[in-house]
């Protein structure tokens, strides 16, 4: 059953702009709550070995300090299977950075100041921090992240590389990338005995967090485990959230520390921000990645092999294996393909989901082979692509529900005048600047998880409350859901209202994998259907009917992806190297776009990441210290205003008549995909310099 | 020490300040307006801007005693009674909110970029808000919603 159009589909604006142009939406940290404690977390000084004492006399006697927290304070947590979450339960240093120690006072400044006494003394082990692709001790994991196998191999790759006609056998490398939501990962932490907030009766501990989350049903059923507690008395309250990108996709260290600071207090809300430059240890970050991909074609660029094996790092304290080289399994056809990742376990701190986990470093190696590809062929890189397009997915044989890549890309070059772009790198000028154009493809997965419930209710009066337990960290979710409720209750937008972000609500899937508005949506539609159903159009008020995010049988029968075409211009100056990017263009297949306003936004935030990465961001660890030197935005540089000129996003009309009652596939994270190969390769044409290390600096065009 | 100024047209003091407490700080905790962000605290992401005496300013960056006597405008305070500033209009309409953490500090740098300059170039939208961070929307809606804020203050002064 579809959605009959109406809201879906319009540009409407946002439901919460208002709020959050008047300074008046509240994010976790703006709360106001009583009597409040501020707490200033205490950070490792080594990257590995133990703490062997520690001296909080000074700190303790610092005007308006309340407590000094350490692993000899703190309470035995009940679960510590999660060793990232296992927060001050030992005196085991894994990384620097790591919490050692919590200072809690009445002010900020008091808090800070004190943490800054507390002596720890140490016994200091060697570390190692540094990935190569020969070192000692890689491992294959036993699954990468989003459950898939680390390597696949079919047919005999090498074979088909020594028989092809052309080949491109190079390295790439990406660097250690940061998320940097704007909003610092926050967590305002209360333990109440019933009564408060949280409910529940009295002398019942309760925990209740105004947090900064992707997903507050995962931080209630995370901290209710570790804390020992049934989740019903954990409440997670995040209405607004500043951003997120993955990096608050699933609980961090941060929520366990407030936690266990305030049971130092009982009572008091304690509230905990993250400093930016804690975020650079304790908020996650994408593993540095050493791709090598293997291409063979004959001479017509037909490919006969694709391999891609990818060595990352993960940290010594928790595996998290990102899936760099899954995309390269369905992309292109070829009969021999083969993929591989290897892990090196590092004392480094514990990497995590950052935008298009996988695809999105893994597509920079890929993207630029595939340019390398072309131009040894001498092919165009469009027809190249064109002519490697497989008929159904390589790796599952399952016919496509919708793979309309050669669309993007010959409606990209159309648009973006590709046919102006130098036949031979490097010869075209413009005064001092030397210009290139440069294409690369995207995709990202459609996901769409189990486990949300929407539930419906009936206010009289014409209005309708819609409740589920989603997040909108920025993405239009709150929208997106309040359109695809009035069509499917075939009431005006106006008259649903759409609550989020409580754990009190009915649970929902975290806001990632770009899976929100297809899972939450779906639910959404099927609980309008329900209460319709029971209610008909005259419904008593207080009338209520809730459904369960339904199956989808189509998920199993097909191979479903979105696709993208992604085009820059760059301009690099002959004299300086300095590269400007005047022009991207992406075009997007994704099903059915909800909302062309906030969609646009997204896909158009996606490239400006993707440009990001491609000519500034790089985590620089000191080896000798495990340290992250840049942790801060003076020197970890995203893109500005100034860096971003014509950005553009457009998408084709489509409907993807198997991703579930909405025909959407998700758009939050395919912007970033391919973005920075495309910059590469647009670099490439406009000088001849082939660069393979992520960022692009202008040292690397003037060798 | 108690620290008295004026913000957004209300006096107001605060008591007990430490000397190195920074003005967001006083704003934010002590003052109820949370509306001002605090992303890096060191002056690098712009999202605490506020105007000191008209001027925009990191008021992260700014100690709350420097700002004794004087006038603080913030992002609570743009709009005129109901009616929203014409920038805060244009950002809704353009889609230049996302997650809108960095929204505050770039409507108050904005706005003071449309009172001074009538029509700014894309240059100088570009160079006015160079200071001001935002990871989500890749700025072109937010370059958009500023222009179309400076042509309406243009034609309706
Ligand atoms: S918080 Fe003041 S500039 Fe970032
Ligand atoms: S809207 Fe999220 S940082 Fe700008």
């Amino acid at each position: 059953m579809t959605v009959r159009r109406g809201a879906v589909g319009a540009p409407a604006p946002r439901v919460e702009g208002l709020a959050k142009v008047t300074g008046s939406a509240a994010y976790a940290y703006d709360r106001p709550v009583a009597d409040p404690v501020y707490a200033c977390p205490v950070q490792a000084t080594i990257a590995r070995g133990r703490v062997v004492a520690i001296d909080g006399g000074a700190a303790a006697g610092v005007e308006g300090v309340l407590a000094v927290v350490t692993h000899r304070e703190a309470a035995r947590l009940a679960d510590t299977a999660d060793a990232e979450l296992a927060v001050l339960q030992s005196d085991a240093v894994a990384f620097r950075g790591q919490f050692v120690g919590v200072v809690l006072a009445e002010t900020p400044e008091a808090a800070r100041q004190a943490a800054g006494l507390v002596r720890v003394e140490y016994d200091e082990e060697p570390h190692d921090t540094e990935l190569r692709a020969d070192r000692a001790g890689l491992y294959t994991p036993e699954q990468v992240n989003g459950g898939f196998a680390p390597d696949t191999d079919e047919g005999d790759v090498d074979a088909a590389m020594e028989a092809a006609a052309v080949t491109v056998d190079r390295i790439y490398t990406t660097p250690m990338l940061f998320n940097n939501p704007m909003e610092p990962h926050t967590s305002v932490a209360v333990w109440g005995d019933g009564g408060d907030e949280g409910g529940g009766g009295p002398g019942e501990a309760r925990l209740t967090l105004y947090d900064s989350t992707q997903g507050a049903h995962v931080v209630r059923s995370t901290l209710a485990r570790v804390f020992g507690l049934p989740p019903e008395r954990v409440r997670v309250i995040s209405p607004y959230v500043g951003g997120g990108f993955g990096s608050k996709g699933m609980p961090h260290a941060h929520n366990v520390l407030a936690g266990l600071a305030a049971m130092a207090v009982p009572g008091r809300p304690v509230k905990l921000a993250l400093t930016r430059q804690q975020m650079f240890s304790l908020a996650g970050h994408r593993t540095p990645t050493i791709q090598r991909v293997r291409l063979g074609a004959g001479a017509d660029g037909r490919l006969t092999a694709v391999a891609h094996e990818v060595v990352e790092h993960t940290s010594a304290l928790k595996e998290f294996a990102e899936q760099t080289a899954v995309g390269a399994r369905m992309m292109y056809a070829a009969p021999n393909r083969r993929t591989a990742h290897r892990l090196a376990a590092l004392d480094v701190p514990v990497p995590s989901w950052m935008r298009a986990p996988g695809e999105a470093p893994g597509f920079f190696g890929l993207e630029v082979a595939m340019d390398e590809l072309a131009q040894a062929c001498g092919l165009d890189p469009v027809e190249l692509r064109a002519r490697n397009e497989p008929e159904v997915d390589p790796e599952s044989g399952r016919p496509w529900s919708g793979r309309h890549l050669v669309r993007c890309l010959r409606e990209g070059a159309a648009r973006f005048g590709w046919e102006e772009r130098a036949a031979v790198p490097g010869t075209r000028r413009a005064g001092r600047e030397l210009v290139g154009l440069g294409v690369a493809a995207s995709t990202y997965p459609y996901y769409r998880f189990p486990g949300s419930r929407a539930v419906v209710g009936y206010d009289g009066s014409g209005r309708y409350t819609v409740r589920i337990g989603a997040a909108d960290i920025g993405t239009g979710a709150w929208t997106v859901l309040t359109q695809i409720a009035a069509d499917a209750l075939e009431c005006p937008l106006g008259a649903v209202r759409v609550e989020i972000g409580d754990s009190e609500l009915p649970p929902a899937t975290v806001a990632g994998g770009s899976s929100g508005t297809a899972s939450w949506g779906s639910a959404i539609v099927a609980a309008c259907h329900a209460f319709r159903g029971a209610y008909g159009t005259e419904p008593p008020p207080g009338a209520e009917a809730g459904a369960d995010m339904p199956r989808d049988p189509d998920a199993e029968r097909f191979a479903m992806h979105s696709f993208g075409a992604q085009f820059a211009e760059v301009r690099v100056d002959a004299d300086t190297g300095e590269i400007r990017v005047p022009r991207m263009l992406g075009v997007f297949s994704a099903g059915r776009i909800v909302n062309p306003r906030t969609a646009r936004s997204q896909f158009i935030g996606g490239m400006t990441m993707g440009l990001s990465m491609a000519l500034h961001e790089r985590g620089v660890l000191d080896h000798r210290t495990g340290h992250v030197v840049n942790h801060d935005f003076a020197e970890y540089h995203i893109a500005t205003h100034a860096d971003v000129v014509d950005v553009d996003a457009v998408w084709l009309e489509e409907e993807d008549a198997h991703a579930g009652p909405l025909g959407a596939r998700g758009i939050g994270e395919i912007g970033i995909v391919g973005a920075p190969a495309a910059i590469a390769n647009a670099v490439h044409n406009a000088t001849g310099v082939r660069v393979r290390d992520l960022p692009i600096t202008p040292d690397l065009l003037l060798r | 020490m108690r620290v008295g100024f004026t913000v957004n047209g209300r006096e107001e003091t605060a008591d007990d300040v430490w000397e190195g407490e920074s003005l967001l700080y006083v704003l934010r905790e002590r003052m109820g307006l949370p509306g001002s962000k605090n992303a890096c605290e060191q002056g690098e992401c712009g999202s605490c801007t506020v105007l000191l005496d008209g001027v925009p300013v990191c008021s992260c960056l700014v100690a709350a005693g420097q700002a004794e006597g004087r006038r603080v405008r913030t992002v609570e305070g743009l709009a005129e009674g109901d009616r929203q500033a014409p920038i805060q209009e244009a950002f809704v309409e353009c889609g230049a909110v996302q997650c809108g953490f960095c929204t505050p500090g770039l409507l108050v740098q904005a706005h003071d970029l449309i009172e001074r300059v009538p029509r700014p170039s894309d240059a100088d939208i570009r160079e006015a808000l160079a200071g001001n961070l935002c990871r989500c929307t890749g700025y072109e809606k937010i370059l958009a919603a500023v222009r179309l804020a400076a042509n309406r203050r243009a034609e309706n002064p």
